[in-house]
């Protein structure tokens, strides 16, 4: 990005690249992010953002996301892997080492796992550019140590950034970030080096949105996760993500409605159902290089 | 730029938890419990709350307490009319139902309305302790020894009212670090405080947590959400849906935690979405309206020593 400046120079107007169409000649690619998360129960003060609402222990706060771990991680995957949406995971890393019976779970899915910081309760703002590295790195390291696989992607530790962060991932060889949210469909990102490409996530249809800013119900959120579809499943070439929280989504009263959504999608016949790297992967080999 | 190098440093990464207060435990490979009756243990827990028109921020000011300049009559009488008008709506619709509760009493409530006491007890339900008064809040910022004589003033003042409960509920579910072990020291058996959990389990220390879901209470639906009164019973019915067909497929038991409140559920305008969601649980053969005591019998009687 360019530091200082009121326009941080991340990417072009308008979209430059060429309408695709998705394989299978889908319209719309949907791709399904679950946060999988570790929050700390008393983790250390940052000096621009506190962890928690509440002096250590947030009682509900804390207890609230473990709900994922201990409950609604496994309702939610399962009525995912019923409709056929594998998962693309924003994962907080140090879930390998806390709770790995989730992690694996979500490997035995045939899941994809991409970075979303150490634990969402550390925040990289402020972090020094060795620090910044550390994460990645760490990252990196031990998200192969736990699946195997090489993350691909980023979405900030809490959507927590450094003027550094985009240049350091296409550095590291990551492909994509989730913390841009200016466009329905990717967009290249201007780095110092590599190929980033942009992919939809979204703060609108985000569980969390639907929940705790528009404070809507179950069918009220699935009704929307539906609508935002139809409209995206006709504008070919789009990306809708649908990013959840399980301690949200995966609560008694809000599943069978997000389920009802699935299979509206899942039986549309206009969606490529796929991970975010499967989606990088076919919009990188269909784009005309400049 | 730079922080400080201890905030990348992790001392609790480890396997389990970064605290010693409970084992990790995934409900869904649990062994499957069973209930005395039906599959789906449904809790319906009242909220008996006064709060003094004086209120204190220490260590935090409840939810629902005073907001405007001393005298704050309007919300001074609106949460007393839970406990002089609404309770008796939802007393009523509890016995059409024939769904024993937990009411979480302020002690306070007990002395100062011996008749609402009485009708409780007389209606079958159960009492679980629920601090003093509504200004009798705990978080970590509250020293240990203030802690511990609230929590035994609030057992004390109940049992001079006639009744020793073995549960116990904190305003707004908040606890410091010292609340569970003050608990176990106080006599009491469970706590409803930790909402990571659908079926009870027990801390470290003893102490049984009921997970009382904070999301689908009346106060986060309807005071905090703005949703209607219907919107709320249609989100519990879906709950119950869901609940009974996996305790159908999965053999097992599952609880449906109801936590409503006098001064929001009793409203006039909102009883009748209580009540017909009462009678329509009660038609469903999965159903088992019990209060948390005779929840937390059972889960004790099928425990894995």
């Amino acid at each position: 990005m360019i530091e200082g400046a009121g326009d941080p120079g991340l990417y072009d107007w308008p979209s430059q690249h060429a309408q695709l169409t998705w394989p299978g000649g889908k319209s719309v690619a949907v791709w399904v992010a679950p946060n999988l998360e570790y929050y700390e129960i008393d983790p250390p003060a940052h000096p621009r953002r506190k962890a928690w609402g509440r002096p250590h222990p947030d009682v509900v706060g804390f207890s609230h996301r473990d709900h994922s771990n201990r409950v609604s991680h496994w309702r939610m995957a399962d009525v995912m892997t019923k409709h056929g949406f594998p998962g693309s995971v924003s994962l907080s890393v140090a879930l390998c080492q806390h709770h790995p019976e989730v992690v694996q779970d979500a490997a035995a899915r045939g899941w994809e796992f991409f970075s979303h910081g150490i634990y969402n309760t550390r925040y990289a703002y402020d972090m020094a550019e060795e620090q910044e590295r550390a994460i990645i790195e760490d990252s990196i390291r031990t998200v192969r140590a736990s699946t195997g696989q090489s993350i691909r992607g980023w979405l900030a530790p809490a959507l927590t950034h450094t003027p550094r962060t985009l240049d350091l991932i296409a550095e590291y060889g990551l492909d994509y970030t989730c913390d841009l949210y200016h466009d329905d469909k990717l967009v290249p990102v201007k780095t110092k080096t590599g190929d980033l490409v942009s992919i939809p996530y979204s703060l609108e249809v985000n569980d969390h949105y639907g929940f705790f800013v528009y404070n809507m119900s179950g069918r009220d959120y699935a009704e929307t996760l539906i609508r935002q579809y139809e409209r995206l499943a006709a504008e070919p070439g789009s990306v809708m993500c649908i990013p959840l929280h399980a301690y949200l989504i995966g609560q008694p009263h809000r599943i069978g409605p997000f389920e009802q959504a699935l299979k509206h999608i899942a039986a549309d016949g206009r969606a490529w159902i796929a991970t975010a790297g499967e989606i990088v992967d076919a919009w990188k080999a269909g784009r005309t290089l400049p | 730029m730079s922080l400080d190098p201890a905030y990348l440093e992790y001392p609790r990464r480890r396997q389990g938890y970064d605290h010693d207060l409970y084992a990790w435990s995934a409900l869904h490979q649990r062994p499957p419990l069973k209930w005395p009756h039906g599959s789906v243990a449904v809790w319906v827990c009242v909220s008996l709350e006064w709060f003094p028109i004086i209120p204190s921020d220490t260590p935090f000011r409840a939810p629902g307490h005073m907001q405007t300049a001393y005298p704050d009559f309007r919300h001074y009488t609106a949460r007393d009319y839970g406990n002089r008008v609404g309770v008796g709506r939802m007393l009523d619709a509890l016995g059409a139902a024939g769904a024993p509760a937990s009411f979480a009493t302020n002690a306070a409530v007990a002395e100062r309305y011996p008749e609402l006491l009485g009708a409780v007890q007389a209606g079958g339900h159960e009492v679980i302790a629920h601090s003093t008064d509504m200004n009798g809040t705990i978080d970590a910022s509250l020293p240990v020894e203030a802690e511990r004589t609230l929590i035994t003033e609030a057992r004390d003042r109940l049992a001079a009212c006639g009744v020793q409960p073995d549960g116990w509920l904190s305003i707004a579910r908040s606890q410091s670090f010292n609340t569970p072990d003050l608990l176990v020291e106080a006599g009491y058996r469970y706590a409803c405080d930790w909402v990571n959990d659908e079926l009870p389990y027990r801390f470290r220390n003893g102490l049984i947590n009921m997970p009382l879901n904070h999301e689908l209470s009346d106060r986060q639906i309807i005071a905090v959400q703005q949703q209607s009164a219907d919107s709320w019973a249609q989100s519990q019915e879906d709950a119950f849906d869901w609940l009974a067909a996996e305790a159908a497929a999965s053999g097992g038991a599952r609880m449906l935690p109801i936590h409503v409140t006098p001064y929001i559920m009793g409203l006039p305008y909102r009883i009748a979405a209580f009540e017909r969601l009462l009678a329509r649980l009660a038609a469903r053969p999965e159903c088992w309206f019990a209060c948390a005591g005779r929840i937390v019998d059972a889960f004790v009687g099928q425990e894995i020593k």
